[in-house]
């Protein structure tokens, strides 16, 4: 799919520029210019098809849905699986939640959506597709729904209600009476210049974090030692995946900048469950996620939020290197 | 009568966005309209909105979610 590109990438870096394919900085650009481009139009394909799923299936739409029906259980899953087809915006979880909890769906479903929400979204799928392939990205997404649906199923059995902020509470003791949901009744040609912006309007927004990280990863291809991560993390010892996840839940990095890096962690040594674990928990949860989540819920309600995601994390990473 | 316009959102780009739009197309058109933006997290609850930025007009949720086009907000200010 991708051939016409590295013809492409050949022409420009070792013809046009004159710098031979044997020497260190042609290989290295070459790989930059391809995985660049490469990157930029599968984002831009997969946050357009996201962008078409979205705009039939708001949120609103999505929240009556969870709230209308009797699902038996089914309902964390569901909204795990509405978590990951809607896109992600730190500043939107806040009216999120409180319009979940409003709209009486229970704590715990509204966890799942909330868990799933950041970890699968359209950037690190793009992401996934072009450094790991398809099976990864398959795993990946996978993994992420199943880890919303159980995070959500284990908070929901804690009894959380009397932990979130008095205004919450508030909101729960007079519920509103669901507004009708309306449907647009817009066509597909009106709404399609909306998605095409919008698709690119993120593939800008991230420009900045795949060039670098592609540059880094780049550089670390080159300068890296091959067996360098093998020693420290590589080995398999049982601490290796707790330390990388534990590592990874303070840092707040986008998807675009992480996986090119965690891409040369894997080529050089370290299992895929273990990256794997490092990507969900950085993308997953961060400071920033946890002082907006400060509005609705105590600390110590966060810090359980935290502890039970980290841990299906941790979990989820022994799983990986046990069955990949 | 003028206008009163409410723009919910925490402060994402896109709610910049959309403010930035609909600052243009009032100034543009000279529309008689009051624009506020609504950053307070319980100001935007009351209205009911989950997903921001949205845009209100004279207390009617008219957008949310999204960014408007231009054509689009001067046929609501309509």
């Amino acid at each position: 799919m991708f051939q016409w590109l590295q013809n492409f990438a050949d022409w420009l870096i070792y013809s046009a520029f004159n710098i031979g394919a044997e020497t260190h900085l042609g290989t290295a650009l070459n790989f930059f210019v391809f995985d660049t481009i490469k990157i930029l139009i599968l984002l831009f394909l997969v946050v357009f098809i996201m962008g078409i799923v979205n705009t039939y299936f708001p949120i609103e739409k999505l929240k009556n849905y969870l709230n209308k029906k009797k699902l038996y259980g089914l309902e964390y899953f569901l909204s795990s699986i509405f978590g990951a087809i809607t896109p992600f915006c730190s500043c939107s979880s806040v009216p999120l939640f409180i319009g979940f909890v409003q709209g009486g769906i229970p704590l715990g479903v509204t966890f799942s959506f909330l868990i799933t929400s950041p970890l699968v979204n359209e950037v690190a799928i793009a992401m996934f597709l072009g450094m790991f392939g398809l099976k990864a990205t398959l795993i990946y997404v996978g993994s992420g729904v199943l880890l919303g649906t159980l995070g959500g199923w284990v908070l929901g059995k804690f009894k959380l209600e009397p932990l979130l902020s008095d205004w919450v509470k508030k909101i729960l003791d007079n519920k509103l009476n669901q507004a009708a949901y309306k449907e647009e009744n817009r066509t597909f040609t009106q709404r399609l210049p909306e998605i095409v912006n919008g698709a690119w309007d993120i593939v800008k927004n991230v420009l900045v974090y795949v060039i670098i990280g592609i540059a880094i990863g780049a550089a670390m291809h080159g300068y890296v030692p091959e067996n360098f991560f093998n020693q420290y993390l590589g080995g398999g010892e049982w601490w290796t995946v707790p330390l990388a996840v534990i590592i990874a839940v303070p840092m707040y990095a986008n998807a675009a900048g992480i996986v090119p890096v965690i891409q040369v962690f894997v080529a050089k040594g370290v299992p895929l469950g273990t990256a794997i674990a490092f990507m969900m928990a950085t993308v997953g949860l961060s400071i920033p996620e946890a002082t907006l989540l400060k509005k609705v819920m105590s600390l110590k309600l966060i810090a359980i939020f935290f502890a039970v995601v980290t841990l299906c994390i941790i979990i989820s990473g022994y799983v990986f290197n046990l069955i990949l | 009568m003028s206008k009163s316009i409410k723009i919910l959102g925490t402060g994402c780009p896109k709610c910049q966005t959309m403010t930035g739009v609909v600052k243009t197309v009032v100034q543009e058109n000279n529309i008689d309209a009051t624009i506020e933006k609504v950053e307070d997290i319980m100001e935007i609850m009351k209205f009911n909105v989950m997903s921001t930025p949205a845009l209100v007009i004279d207390d009617v949720v008219t957008i949310k979610g999204r960014v408007p086009s231009k054509t689009e907000v001067l046929e609501l200010l309509n």
